[in-house]
């Protein structure tokens, strides 16, 4: 029976955790105090619920029991400073009145959440640690599971944590609401680190798998949490659209054998339409919201390209280098210009693709990335050069770190020989 | 893991009783908790199965076509959601919060052959295991 209430409460504390911990941020003052103080009344339902039963609103009753933890810490930090104040210098003239937290916690205050989003993706805090205080404060994730997600130790991800929460403790980081150009440059990097756990599930850099979808569902939800909270900004739209989008094809992106599948080879059946349908719909809100669309849209907008076409035939390439285009231009990239230059060759034939490419050969940032070597290989290839292309296609594998996509080049270059 | 929760239909909503401003606003309140919490991905309500209709296979490449109503009333559904969390004990929870008074919901699965499992559980780390081992089977490791 234990277990099973474990499992509720575990569930109820993903549910409103973010909740929990924004609201008493909000009247202490203090991220780390408030964990403490949610995570207390987290144990007293663990200990409290399997006599009495899994209360009808187990949000309210967390709420309550970490409102009266609260209350008690306060004295406990009054009295203490009060007795120090005996001992050592002059009783303070004035006493200061307990707050009424009881009355504030009460309060439902809609930005709360997006305050505590704001601050554990603060940029006083290394991207490492902002991925870890998001997913344990705003996912409700325990430390465990970050560290079994990013397949680290247990305690480095408490570490990280930890010294997180001192880091902003140091740096007097307030709970409030960036404003003007703040908003915008802080919005920026609450959406980098959503797309950060985002990315290490669908391309992991750790570990023999190729995807963890757990991490893609987890960065999906908060950016739809996000979605709703700042209805108005379009990137956050984009973010969604793009996530929605790609998530979509994960089902089929690994093979029988846990292979990568990439984009031209997967079984477009296998992709997930009710995904696929939201992340237009997201995509059509990123647009309607305002201007030009941003980085995050413009690839949500690609990846659109691709949802709607039934095949590799049948895609808009025209759109995809026109969407490529937009994209270089807001945030210019030796990749993202590669990228172009693919669709461009998919969409006018290789010879344009192929001038773009070689403007690339020499790029300081490609001088490693096998993939420039290998769509070189192929647009000459097409265009009957296949001295040049095998070329291309063993240095591409000589310079893959991936063992099935060295074989494969391998081949190709095998290839580009034999009936050359 | 994703969810389908089914509400099942009753008399009022076979007679295509609308429900009351009170109980709009109530569901609306609901979806709008739902959707802000991130966990739901679609959700609809059903028009009585007089507007319906049902097909049957013969088994031997014929159909035929019986119109609406259905008389098991008990056996119909009023509507959905599809619900995405991290276990069914989250389905549960969410749908006890549910602006329901006299109603039975029924929480279903939905299968999908990619589901790597429930995330970030016991389970997935069990099947990531697996994968490893195969993986490092097949890297002769």
């Amino acid at each position: 029976m234990s277990a099973e209430i474990h499992r509720v409460v575990d569930a109820v504390w993903r549910m409103e955790s973010a909740k929990l911990i924004s609201a008493l941020t909000r009247v202490t003052g203090d991220i780390g105090l408030a964990e403490e103080l949610a995570q207390d009344a987290l144990v007293a339902a663990l200990e409290r619920w399997p006599e009495s039963g899994v209360p009808d609103r187990p949000g309210a009753w967390l709420m309550a029991t970490a409102k009266h933890r609260a209350v008690d810490a306060f004295r406990r930090a009054q009295l203490h400073e009060r007795r120090t104040a005996e001992l050592g210098r002059e009783l303070r003239a004035q006493e200061s009145a307990e707050p009424d937290w009881a009355a504030a916690l009460d309060e439902v205050v809609e930005d709360d959440v997006l305050r505590l989003i704001f601050i554990a993706c603060h940029p006083v805090l290394s991207r490492e640690a902002r991925v870890a205080l998001t997913l344990r404060l705003v996912g409700g994730l325990t430390v465990d599971e970050i560290a079994r997600a990013f397949l680290v130790a247990e305690p480095t991800v408490a570490q990280r944590i930890v010294r997180a929460k001192r880091t902003l403790t140091a740096a007097r980081v307030p709970f409030e609401m960036p404003a003007g150009e703040q908003f915008t440059a802080r919005l920026g990097s609450v959406l980098e680190v959503i797309y950060l756990i985002f990315n290490e599930g669908y391309a992991a850099t750790a570990g023999e798998d190729w995807v963890r979808p757990a991490l893609c569902r987890e960065a999906m939800r908060l950016g739809r949490i996000l979605a709703e909270l700042t209805p108005g900004e379009s990137e956050v739209h984009g973010l969604v659209a793009l996530m929605e989008i790609q998530a979509s094809r994960l089902p089929a992106r690994v093979g029988p054998t846990g292979n990568p599948v990439l984009l031209p080879d997967q079984d477009r059946a296998r992709w997930d339409r009710v995904l696929i349908g939201r992340g237009l719909a997201a995509l059509d809100r990123a647009a309607r919201t305002g201007g030009a669309l941003g980085p995050y849209a413009l690839q949500a907008a690609i990846g659109a390209c691709h949802a709607r076409a039934g095949s590799v035939e049948d895609t808009d390439w025209v759109r995809i280098a026109a969407l490529y285009e937009a994209l270089a231009q807001r945030s210019p990239s030796p990749v993202v210009e590669l990228n172009r230059a693919v669709a461009v060759s998919r969409a006018y034939g290789p010879a344009a693709g192929l001038e773009l490419v070689d403007a690339l050969v020499g790029v300081p940032a490609l001088r490693d990335y096998h993939l420039l070597p290998s769509v070189r290989g192929d647009l000459l290839l097409q265009l009957g050069r296949r001295d040049e292309a095998r070329a291309e296609f063993e240095r591409a594998a000589s310079s893959t770190r991936n063992e099935r996509e060295r074989a494969l080049l391998l081949t190709r270059a095998a290839e580009c020989a034999a009936s050359g | 893991m994703r969810y389908m929760v089914i509400v099942k239909a009753n008399q009022d909503t076979e007679n295509g009783v609308l429900p009351t401003e009170q109980e709009l606003a109530e569901m609306g309140a609901f979806n709008e908790e739902l959707v802000k919490a991130g966990v739901m991905l679609a959700g609809e309500g059903l028009h009585p199965s007089s507007a319906g209709a049902r097909i049957r296979f013969d088994g031997e490449g014929g159909t035929t076509v019986v119109d609406g109503p259905f008389a098991e009333t008990k056996e119909l559904i009023a509507g959905f959601w599809i619900l995405e969390v991290s276990s069914r004990e989250e389905v549960l929870q969410w749908m006890r919060k549910a602006p329901f008074r006299n109603a039975e919901l029924e929480v279903r699965q939905v299968f999908s052959p990619d589901d790597f499992g429930d995330a970030l559980t016991p389970e997935l780390r069990a099947q990531e295991e697996r994968q490893r081992a195969t993986a490092a089977a097949q890297h002769g490791a």
